[in-house]
């Protein structure tokens, strides 16, 4: 079950928010207390674009348990356009279309649920981005 | 600080051992190590377990097998640290000895892994991960390390195939090892055709889930003669940690926390790479394999797979490695991985291998992993003249 779990992750899973480091500038997600790369305290909510590329993939034929009626679905290390990477699934796409560096957006899919009685988790997954390409850089500078 | 030795080695047939629980493996792999030593006192047992809880529903393993196994009263408790549970036990029991805080310390592993169904078992290990944001988005511990197999093979232009000289290798000095769970051989063709479980990450690639116990006794070096002909020492021991999560990592097939824990055995045996005779690593995959080899200093970043291609990695090659099967053939109960290896080490330097014996091996390296490359024990041993 897990409710209060769900709910602290809600605003990370739903708008992609880290942090930002008032001292160094690096911008964080997942979001942490201590920054990263100075050690400074890191406190300022950031929220990422969601856009970026597969940095790599897989896809899961032996789920653990809780995903047992996704299988088989890709999951990825996806590169943010802003620096960090995220562990994600990659939705609406077959395994055998994937390549890395291919363009990626973050969409809202359903994680899981634990049965009829249980809550329905509900995060990020990326997706191939829709008509064209982005490249990275582009939400830098 | 004092001098280390381990004085007695003990372990159960790594199987599927439907007919033992899990205190009686543990009580069976302490009472043979115990025998070997031919001690008549503990002071100290620390046991190494990473899924008692979700798996068999029982915590408090320092209390439960010392009582089990007839120590009754003696200072016991749990260690946990995913899958390097077991070297994790073994520093903190080199610890005691080594800081004067006990003289007889039993370090046993431990884990029981074939009672629950396949998912229950794959999120359970799973736990060795982010939970909140690897194993929580479906992530499972092999998809970890697909994920790091994929972009290696993208970065070096390594195909797959090239990853089948670690199987094939464990699986031969299996045939050699009464203990291992699958004394047979493989071949490229059964490699390359192996059913896929997260890929590029197939069966093959990937060390079995199993049950399995195994012992050590420890004791201060000075002493170590009086209770066995052929003590093994500790030239060194060390622990560092590396980001838990992939995403975090600054170097994503660097295997910093491997690096640096092998760097600081090294600077404490005053040896290189070069004097290590054998290496027990945590081929947990054969990815795990090829990054450990890189990380402490035994191939260059990306060439790796060729001390496999090249057959380096061979009894009688220039760096053996899972000479008795390794985690992929011996078989891995994680938290019980870390002290068969460092039995299998000690073997090796009794010359009580068999068939499986490295000619003129002086010293050896034990490396046990817990998650993704997140904690790292790394230990040096070398057979006492």
């Amino acid at each position: 079950m897990e409710i209060a779990r769900h709910w602290r992750l809600q605003r990370h899973r739903y708008a992609l928010v880290g942090e930002v480091c008032n001292h160094c500038g690096v911008k964080i997600f997942p979001a942490r207390d201590v920054c990263p790369e100075c050690n400074a305290p890191a406190k300022t909510p950031y929220t990422f674009s969601g856009k970026g590329e597969v940095y790599s993939y897989s896809t899961v034929h032996h789920p653990p348990e809780g995903f047992e009626h996704f299988a088989p679905y890709v999951v990825a290390l996806v590169r943010l356009v802003e620096g960090p990477l995220v562990a994600a699934q990659l939705t609406d796409v077959e395994g055998e279309k994937i390549e890395i560096g291919m363009p990626v957006e973050m969409v809202t899919r359903k994680l899981r649920d634990d049965g009829s009685k249980g809550t329905i988790v509900y995060g990020y997954k990326f997706r191939p981005v829709i008509g064209g390409r982005t490249s990275l850089g582009a939400g830098e500078g | 600080m004092r001098d280390v030795s381990i004085i007695g080695i003990g372990q159960t047939p790594v199987g599927e051992h439907w007919e033992r629980s899990l205190k009686e493996l543990a009580g069976d792999a302490i009472q043979a190590a115990i025998k070997d030593a031919q001690i008549e006192r503990v002071d100290v047992l620390y046991v190494g377990n990473m899924c008692s809880g979700t798996l068999n529903g029982q915590e408090h393993l320092g209390a439960l097998i010392s009582d089990w196994v007839g120590l009754r009263g003696v200072e016991a408790v749990k260690i946990e640290a995913a899958c390097g549970s077991g070297a994790a036990a073994l520093r903190l029991g080199y610890v005691a000895v080594a800081g004067e805080l006990a003289d007889f310390v039993v370090v046993a592993g431990v884990e029981k892994m074939t009672d629950r169904p396949g998912e229950q078992v794959t999120a359970a290990l799973a736990m060795a991960s982010d939970g909140d944001f690897e194993a929580q988005n479906g992530l499972s511990f092999v998809a970890l390390n697909a994920l790091l197999m994929r972009r290696y093979m993208h970065e070096y232009g390594v195909p797959h195939r090239d990853f089948a000289p670690f199987a094939i290798n464990a699986h031969k000095n299996a045939i050699g090892n009464p203990c291992a769970l699958f004394p047979h051989a493989v071949t490229a063709e059964d490699f390359c055709a192996a059913k896929m479980i997260a890929d590029p990450v197939n069966l093959l690639d990937s060390s079995p889930v199993c049950d399995g116990a195994a012992a050590v006794v420890l004791c201060p070096t000075e002493i170590a003669r009086q209770f066995n002909a052929r003590p093994v020492r500790i030239r060194a021991s060390s622990a560092a940690t590396d980001t838990i999560a992939l995403h975090d990592r600054r170097d994503l097939l660097g295997l910093e926390g491997a690096s640096l824990s092998a760097s600081k055995a090294y600077g404490q045996a005053k040896v290189t790479p070069k004097d290590i005779d054998l290496f027990e690593l945590h081929d947990a995959f054969t990815i795990m394999s090829v990054l450990s080899l890189e990380a402490c200093g035994f191939a260059e970043r990306g060439r790796g797979v060729r001390l496999g291609t090249q057959g380096d990695i061979a009894i009688g090659g220039q760096i053996p490695i899972t000479t008795m099967g390794g985690l992929k053939a011996r078989g891995h109960p994680v938290g019980a991985t870390g002290i068969y290896q460092v039995i299998e080490v000690a073997l090796q330097l009794r010359e009580q291998a068999g068939a499986n014996q490295v000619r003129n091996a002086r010293l050896g390296m034990a490396q046990n992993i817990g998650g993704s490359g997140a904690t790292v024990v790394t230990t040096i041993l070398e057979a006492v003249e």
